[in-house]
């Protein structure tokens, strides 16, 4: 062979290559592909991955994500049913299932999360608007909350320490929202996975007016807590007085008794020597006041005698006769 | 075309082995002598470059490294193959295979509502003001908090992380975030800031972990654990005037048991000790009594044996010692009357003074 026969051979193995390069291409897992000839598409969407053929030239891939895609709402304010502002922040998964519609519908990512911002954006409103803000807020319906042990009945009475109550809450009105914006999203070829909150805030204005309850209910709190210490503090002082007065009442009783009984004891110990009989009851009279005379008569005492008395009978005369 | 990690970039030393002079020189000398043999012509040494060109790029693309920590996900045209643990590996070249290089065993984390240098993740916000509105939050009775939290995970399923959702680790984050308000939103303000904490990081953690699974995001959730939670702001020094208050109450029931404690004690001791002497005397009383009351029995006794000298004995003896001790006695006739006129008793009770 010579170089007049190579030349051609060359150039027809390049040309080869290049439509051979044209003519395959790969759908990688994450993707589906949509083949469309002069911008019209063509055939059932390629979703199983691995290399694939197709006209050379004259048809094209558009590559469409398989994937499940998140949306992320920007946050933004709006009333609850309760004219409350706040600002809420969505966000969804979806993915697409109909290439081939949501191709003709959209062609592109971008146009399909404008889409899905304004069919959310709505919903969110129309759920929003239909509840008050703690419907939206907490989720389980009879959860009991953890008391603080410092919490008085008087507050939970004013709400304190306890979860307002609600009627559907926080996943029936993701459903809601979640059901009214599938079904419209339908027709681009998007199938909406779930949608959920991710955020819930008060709007800037209304949150003043948050702090300053909350500022209220703590100083509440911290002023129950000085006069729950103060009325202790008095009860421990009534206390005081009180078992103070008790304990020294008690012992002013028990002595009493104990005293009456030791009188009563000793006053029938003397009543019963002294009350043998007649006899001795004069004898005790007797040398009872003969003891008595030592402790009366005292130095200073002025004593007026007869000499009638026996004692001094014996001045007058000797005679028992005379003392008579 | 070449590889999505760079695994096997300029730094490896397996793609540089077959580069050093003298083998390339030998190998342009034979694969020209080879294509010269197949192609005889003229244009032979064209061929042999770009041949050799094709070989070299070959064994730099067919080769990879997965570090330790990691496994490879090949996929084949695009389409999904094996997963390849750690060590060197072999693909096809130019493109037939790509390997995604997934750290399965490291631990990795989010953090929400702050940042620690050089742990942030791709798409946390370095804003401040944004890490502010991860961290707020409406509790259950209405009322705000702020919350910092991290969670701990690991991709535990490379395949369904890298090809069911797009951006597994954002929607995590949304998730997170998510998830820890519906968890908060439960819960009162005083369980959220002291009393719940526990409670809020093993629910949350339970409830990610469901919506992990849920989404097939391929993602295990470790741990949830809870940082810094506050009251907002403006609210902080109210919270701290409870804290406060709470203390002030302490002190003064602490300081009314001082004065409790001061006098009751001593009070009881002091019963204890009067009932003790009443004690004494009792006993006292009785045995006083006991020892008079044998005492004029006996006397008795004698007394009855001769009345009459007894009884005038003892009077004697008792007027015998009484009648000295008094200093002014008056001792008048039995038929003497109205004596009485005729004592100054106060004169002379003023001269004996």
């Amino acid at each position: 062979m010579n170089r007049s026969t190579q030349l051609p051979l060359i150039a027809v193995l390049a040309v080869l290559g290049f439509v051979l390069a044209n003519s395959v291409y790969t759908v990688s897992e994450v993707q589906q592909v949509i083949i469309t000839q002069f911008g019209k598409p063509v055939g059932e969407p390629v979703v199983e991955a691995g290399l694939k053929m197709k006209v050379p030239f004259i048809q094209e891939v558009n590559p469409i994500d398989n994937r499940v895609l998140p949306w992320d709402g920007s946050p933004s304010d709006m009333p609850t049913k309760d004219k409350l502002y706040i600002a809420v922040d969505l966000f969804a998964r979806w993915r697409i299932v109909d290439p081939l519609q949501y191709f003709l519908r959209l062609r592109d990512e971008r146009s399909a999360q404008s889409r899905l911002d304004d069919i959310l954006g709505s919903e969110t409103r129309n759920a929003v608007a239909k509840h008050e803000l703690i419907e939206i807020i907490r989720t389980t319906k009879d959860r009991v909350p953890l008391r603080d042990t410092l919490l008085t009945d008087a507050e939970r009475q004013l709400n304190m320490g306890t979860l307002v109550p609600i009627q559907k809450g926080r996943k029936s009105v993701e459903q809601e929202i979640f059901e009214a914006a599938a079904e419209k999203v339908q027709v681009f070829g998007i199938e909406l996975l779930d949608i959920r909150f991710k955020r819930i805030n008060y709007n800037a204005s209304v949150r003043p007016k948050i702090y300053d309850r909350m500022i209220s209910e703590r100083r509440q709190i911290a002023e129950r807590f000085l006069s729950e210490g103060n009325g202790e503090a008095a009860r421990i002082r009534g206390n005081r007085v009180r078992d103070l007065n008790k304990i020294q009442s008690e012992a002013y009783r028990q002595v009493e008794e104990i005293r009456g009984v030791a009188d009563a004891k000793a006053t029938e110990i003397y009543a019963k020597a002294y009350n043998q009989s007649a006899e001795s009851r004069d004898f005790y009279e007797f040398t009872r006041t003969m003891q008595a005379y030592k402790d009366i008569i005292a130095t200073n005492s002025t004593l007026v005698l007869s000499t009638d008395s026996e004692m001094f009978k014996y001045l007058k005369g000797m005679s028992p006769k005379d003392a008579k | 075309m070449s590889p999505s990690n760079g695994s096997n970039g300029p730094g490896n030393p397996w793609a540089r082995g077959p580069q050093s002079p003298p083998d390339i020189e030998e190998l342009i000398r034979k694969g020209q002598l080879r294509l010269k043999q197949i192609l005889p012509g003229g244009s032979g040494g064209a061929f042999g470059i770009a041949a050799l060109l094709l070989a070299v790029l070959g064994v730099w693309t067919a080769l990879y490294t997965v570090p330790s920590d990691s496994v490879a996900v090949v996929q084949r045209f695009g389409k999904y193959l094996k997963d390849v643990p750690p060590g060197l590996n072999w693909k096809l070249p130019m493109g037939i295979d790509k390997a995604t290089i997934v750290p399965v065993k490291r631990q990795l984390k989010q953090e929400f509502g702050f940042g620690t240098p050089g742990a942030t993740d791709r798409f946390q916000s370095p804003f401040p003001q944004d890490a502010q509105r991860e961290t707020q939050m409406v509790t259950g009775d209405l009322n705000a908090a702020l919350v910092e939290w991290v969670i701990q995970y690991r991709i535990a399923d490379p395949a369904k992380y890298l090809f069911e959702v797009r951006e597994p680790r954002e929607t995590l984050r949304y998730v997170s975030e998510s998830v820890m308000r519906e968890v908060v939103g439960d819960r009162t303000v005083d369980e959220v800031i002291t009393i719940g904490r526990q409670e809020i990081e093993n629910e949350a953690l339970v409830k990610m972990q469901e919506l992990a699974t849920k989404y097939e995001m391929g993602i295990s959730i470790d741990q949830v654990q809870l940082k810094n939670i506050n009251p907002p702001k403006p609210v902080q020094e109210s919270f701290n005037e409870v804290n406060q208050a709470q203390q002030e109450k302490e002190k003064l029931i602490n300081e009314a048991r001082r004065d409790y404690n001061k006098v009751i004690p001593l009070a009881e001791g002091e019963k204890d000790q009067r009932i003790r002497e009443a004690d004494g005397y009792r006993l006292k009383r009785i045995n006083e009594a006991e020892g008079d009351a044998a005492r004029f029995t006996s006397l008795l006794t004698e007394y009855k044996k001769a009345p009459e000298v007894t009884r005038r004995r003892i009077y004697i003896e008792t007027l015998q010692e009484v009648l000295p001790g008094i200093d002014s006695k008056i001792i008048v006739d039995q038929t003497t009357h109205g004596i009485l006129p005729l004592l100054n008793l106060d004169a002379q009770n003023g001269e004996k003074k």
